[in-house]
Formats: C-alpha cells, structure tokens, sequence
C-alpha cells in the first residue's frame, strides 16, 4: 500500500476521460441544442446506451451484473456528466440501481423525490420513483431549466435513505459544471477582443476568471474526500461547495460572455438553469449548512 | 484515489501522539508578544525539544540534515502538533520555511552544512529581507544596492515589513547586483549576518498593537561573496524557489488550527445562546464545511507534490486565496459570537482577529494570486 495519494488513479483517469469521450460522441453540443429545442430530456435509445456502458451499474458488485467500483469512481463519471450537461435523472437512476428491475441496464428510468415540498423532476419520462411503491399522478409545472420538466404532486414523499448519496452524485455533477463554465470563460476570455486586447488581459476578467478556478478546486477536493470517506458531514459540505462553485460560476461566466451571455443561443444559461435545480435536490445549502452545524458541536462535545 | 495511511504512516503518528502528550505539559508559560528575547527564548527551546526527538527538518532532504520523511508524514507531523495545541514555528519561520529550504535546493554544500544545522538545532533564526519601501508586489523593483569589492559584496539601501528582524540573527535578502539589466535579471540573493556594521533595525507597531516587523536600512554593510546563493544575478529564479514554499505548506499547521477554534467557537456560542440565531449558527456549519474541505485541499496539494518530486505546484496559490479569505471569515464569525465582548482586547480572539487582517497582504496579496492564477493556471494573456 502507497498510502495517502488522493490524486486519482491512472485507471480512474483513463475512466473519466472514457466517460468524457463517450459523452462528447454520443451528446455533444448539437446533440444538447437539439433536445433543448425538442423539449426532451431523456432519450431512451441513449438511455440504455449508458445502460448498457455500465453508467448505473457502476457500484453494483460484478456477479450482479455490475463493474464492481466505489463511490470514487462514481463520482469521476458524474463530474463528466455535468460536464456535458447529459439530462435525466441520471442520480436517481443510479442510485436505483440493483433495487429497481431495468435501472442498472438503463431500461428504466427513475426519478426521486429529491426536492423539497410538492416538485417532481422527470415525472412523465420515468417509469418509477425511488422508493415510491407507484408513480404518483402530477400536473405538469412549466420549469426554468428546459431539460428538467416538472411536475406538483400532491403527496410527495421523501429521499429518505437515498440523500446521502444522492447529495454526492449531485455535487460531482454540479462539479462537472462549474470545470466546463471555468472553461467556456476562459476560452472567450482569450478569444473576445476589447479596445485593441483579450478582454481575458483586463484584471477584472481575470480575477473573476481566478475566483470560478478556486471555488471549483476546492469543491473538487471536497467531492472527491467525501466519495473516499463516504461521510454525512464531508458530503454536506462537499454539496455545499459544489452548488456554490456551479451557480457562481455559471453567473461568472455569464459575466464574462457579456451580452452573449444572456442570449438563449450561448450554453451558459443551460448551466445556470441546471446548476439552480441541482442546488435544490438532495441536500439545500441550508440543510447542508445545519447538518455541518451541528456536527461541529458533536465533533466538539 | 486514497486517503487512508499506511501502517508505517499510523506507527509514526502514534510515536508523535505519544512524544508530545509527555513534552508539551512541560514546556514553560509563553511569554507576551512584546517580549522579544523571551519568544526568541520559548521558540528555540521549542525547536531544540523537536530536534533532539529527530523532528526537526522532518521532510527536508537527509544531505541538508533532515530526515527525508514522505510530505505524508510532514502533513501528519503539522496535524499532530497543531491539534495537540503545541507552538507553531514561530520565529523559526523564515529559517524553517523560507531560507532553508532555499539553501536545501540552491546551496552549496559547505552553505547546507554552515546553515542548515543551527537552524534545525533553533540555535539560529532567520529574517526574509524582500520587500522595499518601493518594491511590495512589484518586488523584481527592489533597489537595494550591492556592489562587489574585493570577496565582500557592499550593500546599501533600506527593507521594509521584515518580521522577527530585531531577533534574527541572519537575513535572507535581496539586493540588486546589476542595475542596467532587466529588472528580474540583476537581483542576487545573499545571507546577510544581522550583526554586520551598519545595519539599523527600527521595529514597526503593527495594527495589533505590538512590533511584529521592523524597517532594516542597510548603510554600506559587508557580506561576504561567499554567502551569495546560487549565481550572481540569478537571485530572482533563487527567490521564486522560496516563493513557491512559501504558499506551498507554510500555512499547513493553521487550518488544523483554525477547526480547533472553530470548534470552540461553537461551544461558546452555544454557551452564551447565540448558539439559537440561525444566521450565525448556519455560518458556523459552512465554515466547519469550508475549513474541512482546505484541509482536504492541502493533502491533495501534497499528494501532487509528491507526485511531481516536491516542488510545490501553482496549487499553493489556489490555496492561499481560499484559506486567507476563510481565516477572515472566521475571525468575523468570532466576532459575531462575542458580540460587543469582540471589542475587548483580553480576548485572545480579538488579537487574532486583528492578525488574520494581514492574511490578504503578506506572502503576496490576493489580488497578486489571483494575477497568478489566472495567467500561470488558466493561461489568461498579460495586460498592456
Ligand atoms: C504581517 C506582514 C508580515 C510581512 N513580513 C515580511 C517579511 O518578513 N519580509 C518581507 O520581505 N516582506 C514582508 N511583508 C511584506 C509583504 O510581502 C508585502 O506587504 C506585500 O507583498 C505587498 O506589498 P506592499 O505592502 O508594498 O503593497 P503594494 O504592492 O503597494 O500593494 C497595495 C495594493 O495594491 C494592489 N496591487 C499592487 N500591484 C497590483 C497588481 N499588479 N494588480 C492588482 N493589484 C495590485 C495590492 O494587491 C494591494 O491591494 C509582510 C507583510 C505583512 C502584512
């Protein structure tokens, strides 16, 4: 044994930049524009492609049918996902997984009861809910993010003993996007030219550029630590961080798009839309930040 | 991906557990901040207590008198010793942190073994001679002059901010050896004896009320040629070693410390009910959140040393900016805890608040880091 080395593996790289791959093949930016325009945010046929790539049977054991990985892999794989933007349930579908028939293999799709009060996310696309025994009747909501339909139920029940992990999956996704607005700006930071420079030579785009990098770095180092140690408090914080770092950097990118940035056309308000859902499911900044709290007096006393 | 210690690594921490639950009750009362001779006093004994147990330069390299443990230990060793509430390096910063690890990388080897000993033994102490009255961020400004005559270097000028000046015995220092070339090729880094004819030290009050740094005026000082590390006009590269060390680890120790005051903080507002306002309970959660996730970012620095040799990477900027910023926030936590008791200064907290003011300035300011991290992390162009 090596010892501390909390650098990812050459395997876990090899693992996200796979993910990556297979992402930027099969939902690329046209393939993204293309379901935002149609209105749908799950495709089935891709689906069970992730399905069948082992997506949602990451975690369950090999003579399960699963690949036999942990939670640190778990997350590499969702960063990548919130990278691109893949809509769906993707957290819920996971963590159905090996519970629900058809998950694992991206046959089904399956939603939870992730936010707080009477929303439900992907309701008319899913075949079941985690943990529900029926998909409730719903009427739909018209949503602020495009590829997250809504729907009010009247009884909504509860993430229960999913929220945990599903904090966690839902932090590395919002980690994926917060990496990708960083890039997005920085590149049209080099790119964009104003009284005769890249607007990226201006200190106040740099810094606001340098900000994006440190929220996600440290983001990244607390979604990685709690997919190690699997902790209620490091996962607290590690959604805490990451929804910050996402919603933040979405509005800085935005920022630094300039008008371009409050178009429909650029992809910036795609992250913002999606990073503001995410911020919302499994675990609130408030939840988060009281969880943390009072672990600080239990760690204390 | 793996944040579990080896049995070696768990041995050793629970060797330095044990070495410190029987030194620490004995060391003696610390003394107050003005008391100069007397830190001077407690700081060396301190370092003498660590190197006769063979924690003294624990990760530098063996050939500069360490021990050549893995940067694992090192991080092991600063966690222990912080959380056992045992003194930081105090005026042993510059010569553990800055001026030897410098003269680790840059020296000779007669310099190693002329400086690097009394420092480990805390014999002798350190300065860092850098800044300028015209030369803080812009530091490749810096004028003071030194000339050579004969085997000496002659220097004239004046420093500014230099912290534990009036205790040091030796300075790490900068001075401008050729004043026609480009400014970040005529600088040449030099250990200067504090006693040499000629040098004035004239200690500054800080904001905090006590002479934490001091203005060093240089009137025709000798240093010997043969103290010069590294080449002559090669200095800034030298400086840029130091630099990099300096954001690297230096501020590993603090945020273990800054979870222990966290965590008192917490008892002490639920103590004095403020506890119940959820603003501020709320704010105390997400800093327990953030401090947690800097220490994860120092062992992920650390790991991507180790990887990379040992050099600290760009990562030290990212981390600076986050801890300075975090130790504020802190200490204006703190502040909200205390209420108008924050503003008497027999609080211990309140000093500390009034310290982690300079968090944003000294070791480069965030606005330099963030400068830092957007051209030498993210590749954003220089401005006209
Ligand atoms: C407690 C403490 C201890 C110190 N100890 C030492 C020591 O032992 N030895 C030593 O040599 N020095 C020491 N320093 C000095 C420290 O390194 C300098 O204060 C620091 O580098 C800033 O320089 P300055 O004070 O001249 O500020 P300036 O450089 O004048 O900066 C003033 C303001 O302008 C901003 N600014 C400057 N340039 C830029 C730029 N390019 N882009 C954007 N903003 C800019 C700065 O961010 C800052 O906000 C210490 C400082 C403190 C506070």
């Amino acid at each position: 044994m090596s010892g501390v080395d909390f650098q990812p593996t050459g395997e876990q790289r090899d693992l996200r930049a796979g993910v990556r791959d297979l992402l930027a093949g099969r939902y690329g930016r046209e393939a993204l524009r293309a379901s935002v325009e149609a209105g749908v945010a799950v495709d089935r046929r891709l689906w069970r492609e992730l399905g069948g790539a082992g997506f949602f049977a990451l975690r369950l054991p090999e003579a399960d049918g699963g690949v036999g990985l942990g939670l640190p892999e778990a997350v590499l794989v969702f960063e990548e996902a919130g990278r691109a933007l893949l809509p769906g349930p993707l957290v819920a579908t996971f963590l159905a997984a090996g519970v629900v028939p058809g998950a694992a293999a991206g046959t089904a799709v399956v939603t939870a009861f992730d936010l707080d009060g009477p929303l439900v996310a992907h309701l008319a696309e899913a075949d079941a809910v985690l943990g529900a025994p029926a998909l409730p009747e719903g009427e739909p909501v018209r949503s602020v993010d495009p590829l997250t339909p809504l729907h009010r139920v009247a009884r909504p029940g509860r993430a229960g003993p999913y929220r945990d992990e599903g904090a966690l999956l839902t932090a590395a996704l919002q980690l994926g996007s917060a990496l990708r607005t960083l890039e997005l700006a920085v590149a049209h930071a080099r790119r964009r030219e104003q009284f005769g420079q890249p607007i990226g030579a201006f200190q106040a785009v740099k810094h606001l550029c340098a900000g994006m990098l440190v929220r996600a770095e440290v983001a990244r180092t607390a979604v990685y630590a709690a997919a190690l140690t699997g902790d209620g408090a490091e996962i607290a914080a590690a959604k805490l961080l990451a929804d910050e770092a996402a919603v933040q950097g979405a509005r800085d990118c935005l920022q630094v798009y300039g008008g371009m940035g409050f178009t429909w056309e650029a992809d910036v308000h795609l992250h913002l839309k999606r990073a503001w859902v995410r911020a919302e499911q499994w675990r609130t900044a408030a939840q988060a930040e009281e969880l943390l709290a009072a672990d600080l007096l239990g760690a204390d006393g | 991906m793996d944040l579990t210690y080896t049995d070696e690594e768990q041995e050793f921490r629970a060797r330095l557990r044990e070495w410190l639950a029987k030194e620490l009750p004995a060391l003696p009362p610390r003394p107050s901040p003005d008391d100069w001779p007397g830190r001077r006093a407690y700081d060396a004994g301190w370092q003498r207590r660590l190197y006769e147990a063979g924690y003294a330069g624990l990760h530098w390299p063996l050939d500069a008198g360490g021990r050549g443990a893995t940067p694992t230990q090192h991080l092991i060793f600063l966690e222990e010793t912080e959380r056992a509430g045992a003194p930081y390096v105090g005026a042993n910063f510059v010569g553990l942190l800055h001026a030897g690890p410098t003269i680790a990388a840059e020296g000779t080897a007669a310099q190693r073994a002329r400086w690097l000993p009394p420092v480990l033994r805390g014999d002798e102490m350190w300065c860092q001679g850098f800044s300028e009255p015209d030369a803080g961020s812009d530091l490749a400004s810096l004028r003071t002059r030194a000339v050579r005559d004969g085997d000496d270097y002659v220097v004239s000028g004046s420093k500014i901010w230099t912290s534990h000046a009036e205790v040091a015995d030796w300075c790490e220092l900068l001075v401008r050896t050729d004043p026609g070339a480009p400014k970040h090729r005529g600088i040449t880094w030099l250990a200067m004896p504090m006693d040499a004819p000629g040098i004035t030290v004239r200690p500054l009050r800080t904001l905090a009320g006590s002479a934490e740094f001091a203005e060093v005026f240089l009137d025709e000082v000798r240093v010997p040629v043969e103290n010069r590390v590294g080449a002559e006009n090669d200095g800034w590269r030298v400086t840029m070693v130091t630099l990099s060390f300096e954001r690297g680890t230096a501020f590993v120790g603090e945020v273990v410390a800054c979870r222990r005051t966290l965590a008192l903080l917490a008892r002490a507002a639920k103590e004095n009910g403020r506890w119940d306002d959820p603003v501020l309970r709320r704010t105390l959660g997400r800093l327990h959140g953030e401090l947690g996730a800097l220490w994860r970012l120092t062992q992920w620095n650390v790991s991507e040393s180790q990887r990379s040799g040992g050099v600290p990477g760009t990562g030290g900027s990212v981390f600076k900016l986050a801890y300075s910023h975090a130790r504020q926030e802190l200490y204006d936590a703190a502040a909200q805890v205390l209420g108008a008791g924050s503003l008497a200064l027999d609080e211990e907290w309140v000093l500390d608040r009034l310290s982690s003011l300079s968090y944003t300035i000294a070791a480069g300011t965030s606005q330099i880091q963030r400068n830092i991290v957007a051209e030498r992390v993210l590749g954003l162009p220089k401005g006209r």
